[in-house]
């Protein structure tokens, strides 16, 4: 299946109670999938289309307020008009799941692949200090799979969570496992998990729980984002997720995530039939972003290439946990291109030598 | 007779909803945000639907309606209520929804939520106090502003080539399919205030019977706003707002 129908599915089978979206390319098929397959007659999860992605966020709001497990997906230009909602979803520290299957930009751009959203999914896009947990997915089964795993973060740390895809993850088509059906939760389980803060209806036994990012007052405001500084932190030291290829005794890293990190592999193993002892490093966590491994290769390996369908913004992040130690050079290409492994290649060899 | 005579259960004839806080209201003296809090949580206490009602406030000076009526309330983006309203209610479809909004949240920056949740006939209470100015920035121009209206950033007047027109949202949304029940009222007078609280009680009892969505306007005052004292800003209030925007049901079905 493509990557976009594998969310879709992701999402019927682990118990999401609703979704809420605008249609935009290249992640269309996520909300066709959903509509073909009728999950609320099934699963009774909600399928809403709504009327721009200014309120598919601003649902997903309420919908996490009351405790539901509740996601959107959108394409770069979406995601900008969401910013003002991830903002104050993570001001509200309310946790859901949004999609971005990024294209090429600024603007409208084009509709080909591209992962200029980096900065700002993973750094912020809305205002205010905040972060969200950002996956980046690298094949279709990875789709599927995380969708699952990003709500649960997401509700570990009552916090927005971000699938971040790009144009050639979402259209392309793998094979796919699906992992075994999780049912939705129950009311009672909902107000066992989230009662403490969820708008449930109040019950005579507790205060009424409200769900607001709004503090008037300086010290309020401070003390509240000193807690989300010590959720953030929480989350570095323990949800840190990549993978690495071939690095046992490499001298060059390349970094690449996402359908990068897949055309990265073949660049490596064409790099050591050269004699070149080549590795790879892909985050799959993008925030919590992989800085002490990365430190740590710094201190192995001669050079380092961080390769992005973009004009270099992971490596800004690699640079930072690499502190000068050694060259971290860059190539990326931008608007919808996508790289072959002998363009990499080439700009990996000018580099080493 | 002394007073202590007279302070027993049985003549007791009136008393404050315990579904309103006792948090000090912020709103200025005079002001309808007050009296329409007060008919919600009579109503909810009424139908005695605490524990299944969820509120949503908006931006402007009812932002913090949470402080003051005693249930479960979530906080919008400017503009934003009735999306939220919207999930809230598909996602928990036996709770009552209700918004809370302004004219300048419903009517300018969130007019696309509120004609689309209205146009898919949420099952949601939309309430909409209009007072024809931005009170909580200071007294800038609504979309609702009548013309000629002195505001802060009309200080002339409103004009209609400069400014547009005044924005009657409660005609347009009952021209739209999804809503069931569109209605004007006030809250100035004891019989205004009784027939709002009814008009308040019937858009909730119609959010469970699966008819559409429940709009609700309320021609209110800004006292600080219209810079009109509360007697004064009533009657400024019949005189020039009830003639633009006439009270009663707009659409009953």
């Amino acid at each position: 299946m493509k990557g976009n129908e594998a969310i879709a599915y992701g999402a019927i089978r682990c118990g999401c109670d609703g979704y809420f979206g605008y249609p935009i390319t290249p992640q269309s098929e996520i909300m066709e999938t959903l509509m073909e397959q009728q999950p609320w007659e099934s699963t009774g999860m909600v399928v809403l289309q709504a009327e721009s992605e200014t309120a598919s966020i601003n649902m997903l709001y309420g919908g996490a307020a009351t405790g539901k497990r509740v996601m959107t997906s959108s394409s770069s230009p979406g995601i900008s008009l969401m910013c003002e909602g991830l903002s104050y979803l993570a001001g509200a520290e309310l946790p859901c799941l949004v999609v971005d299957v990024m294209r090429g930009g600024p603007g409208l751009g084009t509709i080909q692949p591209s992962q200029a959203d980096y900065f700002q999914c993973v750094k912020g896009g809305g205002h205010g200090d905040y972060r969200l947990i950002v996956l980046a997915p690298a094949s279709v089964q990875e789709m599927y799979d995380f969708v699952d795993k990003a709500f649960t973060l997401a509700f570990k740390y009552r916090i927005p969570a971000m699938i971040l895809a790009d144009g050639v993850i979402g259209q392309m088509m793998e094979k796919v496992e699906l992992g075994p059906v999780k049912p939705r939760r129950s009311e009672a389980e909902i107000e066992a998990e989230c009662g403490s803060w969820a708008t449930t209806g109040k019950k005579p036994d507790r205060e009424r729980n409200i769900i607001t990012s709004l503090a008037l007052e300086a010290p309020v405001q401070e003390k509240f984002n000193m807690k989300l500084i010590e959720k953030h932190r929480k989350i570095e030291e323990n949800e840190v997720l990549y993978s690495t290829y071939r690095t046992e005794d490499a001298e060059h890293l390349i970094i690449a995530y996402g359908s990068m990190s897949r055309i990265a592999e073949t660049v490596i193993d064409m790099a050591r039939e050269q004699g070149i002892k080549a590795g790879l490093l892909r985050p799959i966590t993008l925030f919590p972003f992989p800085k002490k491994e990365i430190e740590a290769f710094a201190q192995r390996v001669k050079t380092m290439l961080a390769v992005e369908l973009s004009a270099g913004q992971m490596v800004e992040d690699v640079r930072l946990a690499v502190n000068g130690k050694i060259p971290v050079h860059f190539y990326g290409r931008y608007g919808g291109m996508v790289p072959s492994p002998d363009q990499i290649l080439e700009e990996f060899k000018k580099n080493i030598n | 007779m002394e007073r202590e005579d007279l302070i027993k259960k049985e003549n007791l004839v009136y008393s404050k909803t315990p579904l309103l806080t006792d948090t000090t209201m912020h709103y200025c003296p005079g002001c309808t945000h007050g009296v329409v809090h007060k008919m919600i949580a009579e109503v909810i206490e009424d139908m005695g639907i605490q524990e299944k009602t969820i509120g949503i406030s908006p931006v402007g000076c009812a932002v913090f309606a949470y402080n003051y009526i005693d249930i479960d309330w979530q906080q919008a983006a400017h503009g934003r209520a009735p999306a939220l309203a919207t999930a809230v209610k598909r996602l928990n479809p036996y709770k009552y929804v209700f918004t809370y909004q302004g004219d300048g949240d419903l009517a300018s920056i969130g007019t696309a939520e509120v004609i689309h949740a209205c146009n898919r006939g949420e099952n949601i209470v939309i309430i909409f106090i209009n007072n024809a100015i931005y009170g909580m920035t200071g007294g800038q121009m609504a979309p609702t502003t009548l013309l000629g209206q002195i505001t802060s950033t009309t200080p002339y007047g409103r004009r209609s080539d400069l400014n547009g027109f005044p924005l009657k949202m409660t005609e347009i949304v009952a021209k739209l399919d999804g809503t069931c029940y569109v209605t004007r009222q006030s809250a100035h007078t004891p019989q205004a205030v009784r027939k709002c609280k009814k008009a308040i009680r019937k858009a909730f009892e119609n959010s469970m019977l699966g008819k559409g969505t429940s709009f609700v306007e309320i021609v209110s005052t800004c006292n600080s706003g219209w810079k009109l004292t509360p007697v004064k800003a009533n009657k400024w209030m019949e005189e020039n707002m009830f003639p633009f925007y006439p009270l009663g049901d707009v659409k009953d079905r």
